[in-house]
C-alpha cells in the first residue's frame, strides 16, 4: 500500500537492523494511510485519498479482522467435526468489509445482510462465544440456538436471512423509520453479487431513491454467486452501477482504511438527506460457498492462493501498520495470541455449552397465545414434546 | 418380546442428556428397492438423481424443443440431477439463470406458452416463494381465462423439498400445500427412483403445468434398477403399496417409508394390519383409491412433514370424512409437522417420525 510522506520519512528515520529490539515510544500514534483508488458512479467527487489512522484505531481494525478470520477457521473446524450441521458460510478474506465499515457506523445504525453473516454479526456487537453457539446450536447462542449459521441478530442488527435478496426491501423499511423517526441513521443493508440479480433487490432501489431514504445500499461482490462467476450470471458486472439513479462508489475492499472511507463518504452523503447511495466492495472469499462447497471446482487453487499471498486483508494491513510504525510487531503478535485463546475458549463452550430447553421448538411463533385462550397450544405437537418439559 | 415403549424409545426426555447431533436426525426410515415392471426392458442401477437425469435425458433426446435451465444447472447442478446433460445436448438446451426465482419461473412460462418443453428447476423448494405469484397467477389460470386459446402445458418446475436431518428452516420445507390450492396446475411427488423417472416423464408430457417436488433425502439413499428408455406413470393415480385391514395409512415422498416402518411395527408390536397408500399426485389426487381404501379400513392416519393447519392432509381428512363418514370408527387422524418454522433445532421432535405415528394408531384403534 502506498505510504504518505511523512510516514516514509519515519520510517527511514527509525532504520536499525539486527535483531530489531523495538522502542515503543518511537511508534507513531497516527498515520496518514492512502486509500485505494476508488470508481464513481453519477458522484461529482468521492472518498478521501489519504485518511488519519491512530495506533488505537489500528489494533482495533487488526483485532477486529483478526478475530473474524481465526472465529471463521473454528466455525470451519467445527463443521468438519460434525459439532456443526447445516449450513455454514464462511466470511474469511472478506474481513475488511465489515471491520471497515464499522469503524465509521455506530451501534446506532442498523445492519442487515444476507447469509455469510458471522463476520457482521461478531462487529455487531456478538462475542464469538455467543456466534459459534448459535452455530452449534445451544442456548447460549445469540438466537438462543432457534437460528444457526444464517439467523444471527443483535441490536441494531437485523440479520442474518438466507433467503437471497430478501433481505434488501428490508433494509430500505428499517430505513425509512430511521428516516420517519428522524432519527440521524443510516441504515446499511447489505448482498452480495448473486442476490444483485433479484428483482426485489431493484424494487427496493426504486422505493430508496422515490423517497429518499438514508439507505447505504452494499453489494459485496466477492466474484462468485455460489459456483457462478459474475461474468456468467450479470449482463453487468460493474455492481455500482446498477441502482442507476442511486449514486454508486466502487471500492476496493481488500483494505480496510478504503472500506472505512467509502462508508465515511457513504453515511455523510446519506445524513445530508441526498437519498440512497450503493457501494460495491469488491472482496473475496476463500472458502466455497458454503461448507459443502469445496470452492476449487469453478476456479482455480491457485486464484485462491494468489489473493491469499498479494491481496489478503489481514496480511496487508498487518505490512502497512509495521511500515508506518503504527503498531509495533510484538503487539500485533499479542493481539494474535490473545484473539487465538478467545477464540479457543468460545470453541470449547460451543462444543460444551447447554442446549435449548425442548420447549423452544415450539415457543416465539407468536408473541404470545392468542388472547381470549388460555389454554392455547401450538398445534400438531403431542405427548412426546410436551412430556420433554 | 420387546415392549412397545422400549420399542418407541424414550416419553421423559432429558434435555441436557441429548448432544446436538441426536436432535437432529431428520426422517428415520431404511430405504425398500422396488423393481421395475420386467416389460420396460433393460434397467441400470440408479438412485434418485440419476433417475431423474435419466428422465431428463430421454426428454432432451426425443423432443427437439425441450430445454432445462436453473441456478447452476449447467455444471450438474447442486444435487447432481442434471449431470452430462449440457455436455450431450448443448448449452443452448442447458443453461444456467441468474438467482431469480420469480424470473425463472416466469419465463419458463413463457417459453411454454410458445410451444417449447420446459423443464425449469428451482434449487430448492423453500425458495420458489418468489415465483408463487407467477404460478398462481400466470400458470394456473393460462388455460381457463383464455378459454383454452393459450396454456402453459409443456411446463414442468422440479424442486428439491423435505427435511434431511440438518436443513434447518429454509433448505427443509415441504411446500406442497400451497400447491395443492391453485386449481390448474399439477403437483406430483415420487417416492423413489422408478417413480421418479416415471412420475417426471409423465409430468413432463403432460398438457397442463406440473409441479414436481423430489424429496432430497432419498437424492442418494433411493438406489434401485430403473429402466433406461422412457416409460411413464400416471399421473393422479394414488398406489396402495401395502394391503391391510384395520387402517389406512397415507404418505407421500419420503414419508411414505417411514409408514413402511410403521406398518411393520403396528403389526408386530400391536397386531394392527394397516394399508399403506402413496399418493404420488396431490393435486388433482386420486380421490377412489383413498375413499375405497378407507371404507374398507375404517380407520385413516395421514402424515406429513408439512405444518399441521392447512397442511395437504387436512384437505385429505376433510375429503375422508365426508366420503367414508358411515364406515368410519374413529376420527382422522394427522401426524404432521408443528405449527411452526421448521426447525434448527429439536428436529427429531418436529418430525411425523416412527413413535408419533405408532401413537396415533393407537389411539384410532382404541377410541
Amino acid at each position: 500500500m502506498p505510504l504518505s510522506s511523512s510516514a516514509i520519512r519515519a520510517n527511514l528515520l527509525l532504520l536499525r537492523g539486527g535483531c530489531g529490539l523495538f522502542v515503543s515510544s518511537r511508534l507513531a500514534s497516527s498515520a496518514m494511510l492512502s486509500t485505494r483508488p476508488y470508481k464513481l458512479h453519477k458522484l461529482e467527487s468521492g472518498p478521501a485519498s489519504e485518511a488519519q489512522v491512530t495506533s488505537d484505531e489500528a489494533r482495533k481494525y487488526y483485532r477486529d479482522m483478526a478475530t473474524v478470520r481465526r472465529m471463521e477457521t473454528a466455525a470451519g473446524n467445527l463443521y468438519k467435526e460434525k459439532a456443526i450441521r447445516g449450513f455454514c458460510h464462511l466470511y474469511s478474506g472478506q474481513e475488511a468489509c465489515c471491520v471497515g465499515m464499522e469503524a465509521v457506523l455506530d451501534r446506532n445504525d442498523p445492519v442487515i445482510t444476507a447469509y455469510r453473516a458471522h463476520g457482521w454479526t461478531y462487529t455487531r456487537g456478538v462475542p464469538v462465544k455467543a456466534v459459534l453457539s448459535e452455530l452449534t446450536g445451544r442456548a447460549s447462542g445469540c438466537a438462543k440456538g432457534k437460528g444457526g449459521s444464517m439467523h444471527m441478530y443483535n441490536h441494531n442488527f437485523y440479520g442474518g436471512n438466507g433467503i437471497v435478496g430478501a433481505q434488501v426491501p428490508l433494509g430500505a423499511g428499517i430505513a425509512f423509520a430511521q428516516k420517519y423517526r428522524e432519527d440521524k441513521r443510516v441504515c446499511v443493508t447489505l448482498y452480495g453479487d448473486g442476490a444483485a440479480n433479484q428483482g426485489q433487490v431493484f424494487e427496493a432501489f426504486n422505493m430508496a431513491k422515490l423517497w429518499d431514504l438514508p439507505c447505504i445500499f452494499v453489494c459485496e461482490n466477492n466474484k462468485y454467486g455460489m459456483g457462478t462467476a459474475v461474468e456468467r450470471a450479470a449482463a453487468s458486472t460493474a455492481y455500482y452501477t446498477r441502482g442507476d439513479y442511486i449514486p454508486g462508489l466502487w471500492v476496493d475492499a481488500m483494505d480496510v482504511i478504503t472500506v472505512r472511507e467509502a462508508t465515511r463518504f457513504a453515511k455523510d452523503w446519506c445524513l445530508s438527506g441526498k437519498g440512497p447511495i450503493l457501494l460495491e466492495m469488491e472482496t473475496y472469499r476463500y472458502h466455497g460457498h458454503s461448507m459443502s462447497d469445496p470452492g476449487t471446482s469453478y476456479r482455480t487453487r491457485e486464484e485462491v492462493q494468489s489473493m491469499r499471498q498479494m491481496r489478503d486483508p489481514i496480511a496487508s494491513f498487518r505490512q502497512t501498520l509495521l511500515t508506518a510504525e503504527l503498531v509495533a510487531e510484538e503487539e500485533l503478535k499479542e493481539i494474535d495470541q490473545s484473539v487465538r485463546k478467545e477464540v479457543d475458549e468460545a470453541v470449547q463452550a460451543a462444543k460444551t455449552n447447554a442446549v435449548p430447553d425442548p420447549k423452544e421448538l415450539y415457543t416465539n411463533v407468536y408473541s404470545q397465545p392468542p388472547s381470549g385462550q388460555p389454554n392455547y397450544r401450538i398445534r400438531g405437537i403431542d405427548q412426546f414434546t410436551w412430556s420433554a418439559n | 418380546c420387546r415392549s412397545l415403549a422400549a420399542r418407541l424409545g424414550p416419553v421423559c426426555l432429558d434435555a441436557a442428556s441429548f448432544s446436538h447431533r441426536r436432535l437432529s436426525f431428520g426422517p428415520q426410515f431404511v430405504y425398500t428397492p422396488e423393481s421395475a415392471d420386467k416389460s420396460l426392458g433393460e434397467t441400470s442401477r440408479m438412485n434418485l438423481f440419476q433417475a431423474v437425469t435419466s428422465a431428463l435425458d430421454n426428454t432432451l433426446a426425443n423432443d427437439p424443443s425441450a430445454v432445462v435451465f436453473g441456478e447452476d444447472v449447467a455444471f450438474g447442478g447442486v444435487f447432481r440431477c442434471t449431470v452430462g446433460l449440457k455436455d450431450k445436448y448443448g448449452k443452448d438446451r442447458v443453461f444456467n439463470t441468474p438467482l431469480s426465482e420469480q424470473g425463472i419461473v416466469g419465463f419458463a412460462i413463457g417459453h411454454a406458452v410458445a410451444g417449447a418443453t420446459t423443464v425449469a428447476e428451482i434449487q430448492f423448494g423453500d425458495y420458489i416463494f418468489p415465483a408463487f405469484d407467477q404460478i398462481a397467477n400466470e400458470a394456473s389460470k393460462y388455460r381457463y381465462r383464455s378459454g383454452n386459446h393459450f396454456n402453459c402445458g409443456s411446463l414442468t418446475v422440479r424442486a428439491p423439498i423435505g427435511a434431511v436431518g440438518h436443513g434447518a428452516l429454509y433448505h427443509s420445507q415441504s411446500p406442497e400445500g400451497f400447491f395443492a390450492h391453485l386449481p390448474g396446475i399439477k403437483v406430483v411427488i415420487p417416492r423413489g427412483p422408478i417413480q421418479a423417472k416415471g412420475l417426471l416423464l409423465a409430468c413432463i408430457n403432460d398438457p397442463d403445468p406440473c409441479f414436481y417436488f423430489e424429496p432430497k433425502i432419498l437424492y442418494r439413499s433411493a438406489v434401485e434398477d430403473v429402466p433406461v428408455n422412457g416409460y411413464v406413470l400416471p399421473i393422479g393415480k394414488a398406489e396402495v403399496l401395502i394391503e391391510g385391514s384395520d387402517v389406512t395409512l397415507i404418505g407421500y415422498g419420503t414419508q411414505v417409508h417411514v409408514l413402511r416402518e410403521v406398518a411393520r411395527l403396528a403389526q408386530s408390536e400391536l397386531g394392527v394390519s394397516c394399508e399403506l397408500i402413496d399418493m404420488r399426485t396431490i393435486l388433482p389426487f386420486d380421490e377412489e383409491t383413498v375413499y375405497a381404501s378407507v371404507c374398507k379400513t375404517g380407520r385413516c392416519l395421514i402424515a406429513h412433514e408439512a405444518p399441521l393447519t392447512g397442511g395437504f392432509g387436512a384437505e385429505l381428512a376433510a375429503s375422508v370424512q365426508e366420503h367414508c363418514f358411515l364406515n368410519l370408527e374413529a376420527p382422522v387422524r394427522r401426524v404432521t409437522g408443528h405449527d411452526t418454522p421448521f426447525p434448527h433445532i429439536f428436529e427429531n421432535f418436529y418430525l411425523p417420525n416412527q413413535r408419533r405415528c405408532l401413537a396415533a394408531i393407537k389411539d384410532l384403534i382404541g377410541y
